[in-house]
């Protein structure tokens, strides 16, 4: 005989509010098998779950239903719950009344209606629900980090000073990322290679430390404790372990006109080159699809000037297999194409800048020596101006929706550098509101706009014109509300950010979900702000979402506490939920195997199909495809889903 | 029948991964879809067997909605691609038995997307306003048994 127990919570008046919480314990405990249903205001606080131990015990409960909130936010808490009271925490169920109910419909008769519904379905289904136990499943004490910049390397250092075996691997030819290029940090004016550069070196020399670079992630298996990743090694053309980075190479390479992407193609690097001075590692790659030998069979110059011998054409890419038992995930961000700006002329004119390209140009080691000069024609600017918002908070298709966050600071940051170097130039800004939240950020602004005389003009640009030397803007002074028309030697556009072009694919590998955005998604905006929703995958930095250096920081440290927290576990529990099959019903026809994604069914018996559980994630495609109704996946059985669809619709 | 009658049945399979969050997310941005909807969570939307969807539409459901995650993003990486599949042949099926096709959706929403859930079901609530009631596969005898108003 079934003895459930139906607990209703109110979630203080986010359910109550919304939902007749007492009918439904009434009406709810007139369903058969119901033992007993009881409401409380905070079935989640400790007294909440001292009422469902102690019902437990008292009424001798064989199942549990919780009317609260998602399964997602309390399942693990009711399950703990019950198994404290000696109860196999896989006889209870949750009834979403609050995601799903209380707070998405106004009406409360047809609300509480819903509730007694949803809970009904948990009734039926824990009606069939059988104890589960988890397995175990062993913990590779690795880690992997992709993506080499702030984010991957403070990860990648937490990670190894805990004692466990790192590896980054990065796209381009040196660690560093976006943090590289800039030249001062808001809001204390660092200089970024200062405090960057030290921590390049410390992950370079860790002994805990692979890197890497030129390098992408080809292929990912496993789960949680066991990734088995496969390492593209991008043919560098060029022996590590010979190369001394004495420059020779570069210095003679005949192909001097490529634009370089560290210097955001304010000036030209060779086609074999090193990123910047003090890339790491400070070894050479050769760009192929520029590389005269490459073009044309014939050079070879860099061969025969390196005294070490490392030059290599031969080289092929190499793929190598490793196991983690954790990852984390920091692919940064790029800055969004300007091809759709063309009121801004910013291909029109070489006057007109992105910020990371005024980033390079007014850093000492960048493409003019820190000196701010008109690409046009090399003279010092009079004027210069910033546009904010372009391409953010664009709700036309063409933007992006959302707020890019570091550029308002940036802006500050870049006219205090510019009024520091030159008092005398003309520095205004364009916006749409000033955001400083931050920890001595809004002193910071007004710093800019006080102190050093910055003008702030609210309003947005609606055309710029390239007319001989000089820049006409068209703007509205949206406070004043006149409209402007004035001239300008420099424009500085602060661009939108956006996930780097390989996020969407790269958490696709590891079965972590991206937003509209191509953001990665955390498992809870507020709870989990830094586990992805795959187990073992977390999050760190601007491809989860736009921030500046010191939260980046902040949450790769969090996400290496992370990685951490599961390395120094032996073993882990393996979900139960897998699928099974009855030995009397298989046929060994072979259809389950064919559409498990993780090779899981295996026919060695030659007679029916078995399942590997430690492989199997329980997504229930054999399950569905078994013909003979053999297979059935633990806790979504096809008696318990029918169930709870006869439940619903009476 | 006036449609201020009809109190449609809906029965929504949401997958754990995208679709159930992002159900879950429309509810923490309290955004508003019809009280019909009845969510019923699976870890894949492949485990959702068509007969799932029959047995509704037998018990007296008027509308069932399948969601998962888009394609290409689905967590056990090819589940989707097997319940896109199975729901195009289910929607032929559907059209062979003489029930309106639309009575059965899939729709792919991710966890993000709380608004396109919310819009999603109303607007296929709104649909099965205007198809009425399912009268072709209820299984009278069980729908008599509920509590279902039946119609000649």
């Amino acid at each position: 005989m079934e003895k459930i127990g139906v607990f209703v919570c109110h979630c203080g008046s986010n359910i109550k509010g919304n939902v007749d919480t007492a009918a439904v314990v009434e009406q709810i405990s007139h369903v058969d098998g119901v033992a007993m249903a009881v409401e409380y205001p905070y079935m989640c606080a400790e007294a909440g779950q001292a009422m469902i131990r102690n019902a437990i015990t008292e009424h001798g409960l064989t199942g549990v239903v919780v009317a609260a909130c998602s399964p997602r936010m309390h399942e693990a808490t009711f399950r703990k719950a019950a198994e404290r009271a000696g109860l196999n925490s896989y006889m209870v169920e949750i009834a979403n009344i609050r995601e799903q109910c209380s707070w998405v419909h106004r009406d409360t008769v047809s609300a509480t209606k819903k509730a007694v519904a949803l809970a009904r379905a948990a009734v039926a289904k824990v009606h069939r629900n059988t104890p589960l136990h988890p397995g175990e499943s062993s913990v590779t004490k690795r880690a992997l980090v992709v993506g080499g910049g702030i984010a991957g390397i403070q990860a990648a250092l937490d990670i190894a000073e805990a004692g466990f075996e790192v590896t980054i691997v990065e796209t381009t030819p040196s660690i560093g990322g976006k943090m590289a290029q800039l030249d001062k940090t808001f809001p204390t004016l660092d200089c970024s290679a200062c405090i960057l550069t030290p921590k390049m070196v410390d992950a370079a020399g860790h002994d805990n430390i692979a890197i890497h670079t030129y390098s992408e992630i080809e292929k990912v298996e496993g789960f949680v404790g066991n990734f088995t990743v496969s390492i593209r090694k991008k043919a560098r053309s060029v022996d590590m372990d010979k190369c001394t980075g004495c420059g020779d190479c570069w210095a003679k390479c005949p192909v001097k006109r490529v634009p370089s992407e560290f210097d955001s193609g304010l000036c030209n690097r060779t086609a074999i080159y090193t990123p910047f001075a003090q890339a790491v590692p400070n070894v050479p790659v050769i760009d192929r699809t520029n590389c005269v030998k490459f073009k044309t069979g014939r050079c070879g110059l860099c061969r025969t000037v390196c005294q070490p011998g490392a030059i290599d054409f031969d080289q092929q890419d190499e793929i190598i297999t490793e196991n983690f038992g954790a990852v984390v995930l920091a692919t940064g961000y790029d800055t969004i194409s300007l091809d759709k700006f063309g009121e801004y002329a910013y291909h029109d004119s070489p006057d007109v800048l992105t910020a990371l390209e005024f980033e390079r140009m007014t850093n000492a080691a960048g493409p003019t020596d820190g000196r701010i000069v008109r690409m046009s024609d090399g003279h010092k600017p009079k004027s210069i101006t910033f546009i904010q918002c372009v391409g953010s908070r664009d709700i036309t298709n063409r933007g992006k929706t959302y707020c890019s966050k570091i550029c308002c600071m940036y802006t500050a940051k870049q006219a205090i550098l510019i009024k520091d170097k030159y008092p005398d130039v003309d520095v205004q800004v364009f916006y749409i509101d000033v955001r400083t939240p931050g920890k001595n950020f809004d002193e910071f602004y007004r710093r800019a706009a006080e102190e050093y005389g910055v003008k702030y003009i609210k309003g947005q640009v609606g055309k710029v014109v390239n007319v001989g030397d000089t820049l006409h803007i068209q703007a509205v002074d949206m406070l004043e509300g006149r409209h402007m028309d004035i001239q300008t030697d420099m424009i500085i556009l602060a661009t939108a950010i956006q996930p780097s072009a390989t996020a969407k694919t790269t958490a696709g590998m590891f079965s972590s979900s991206v937003d509209q955005n191509h953001f990665m998604t955390e498992a809870h905006p507020k709870l989990r702000p830094v586990e992805s929703h795959t187990a073992g995958v977390f999050l760190a930095g601007c491809g989860q979402g736009p921030k500046d250096i010191p939260e980046t920081v902040a949450q790769a440290s969090a996400a290496a506490a992370k990685v951490i927290g599961l390395l120094v576990k032996d073993k882990l529990m393996t979900n139960p939920c897998t699928a099974a099959t009855d030995e009397d019903l298989c046929n060994n026809c072979g259809l389950c195997g064919n559409v498990c994604p993780y090779g899981a069914i295996t026919y060695e018996s030659k007679l029916t199909a078995s399942v590997n559980n430690a492989l199997c994630q329980g997504c229930g495609a054999c399950v569905v495809t078994c013909p003979s109704g053999a297979m059935d996946l633990h806790g979504f059985t096809n008696r318990q889903l029918m169930a709870e669809v006869d439940a619903i619709c009476k | 029948m006036q449609i201020t009658d009809f109190n449609p049945n809906i029965v929504a399979f949401c997958c754990n991964w995208c679709s159930y969050a992002g159900a879950d997310l429309a509810g923490t941005s309290r955004l508003q879809y019809p009280v019909q909807v009845r969510i019923i969570k699976v870890p894949c939307s492949c485990r959702v067997d068509p007969l799932f969807i029959l047995r509704a539409f037998q018990r007296g459901a008027d509308g069932v909605a399948v969601c998962g995650c888009h394609p290409g993003d689905c967590h056990y990486a090819t589940g989707n691609y097997y319940t896109r599949r199975r729901m195009a042949l289910l929607h032929n099926m559907l059209d062979f038995m003489g029930i309106e096709r639309d009575r059965m959706l899939l729709q792919w929403v991710s966890a993000a997307e709380g608004a396109k859930f919310a819009k999603t079901m109303t607007d296929f609530v709104e649909n099965i306003h205007m198809l009425g009631k399912n009268t072709r596969l209820a299984d009278w005898r069980v729908v008599n048994a509920g509590n279902n108003e039946t119609e000649s």
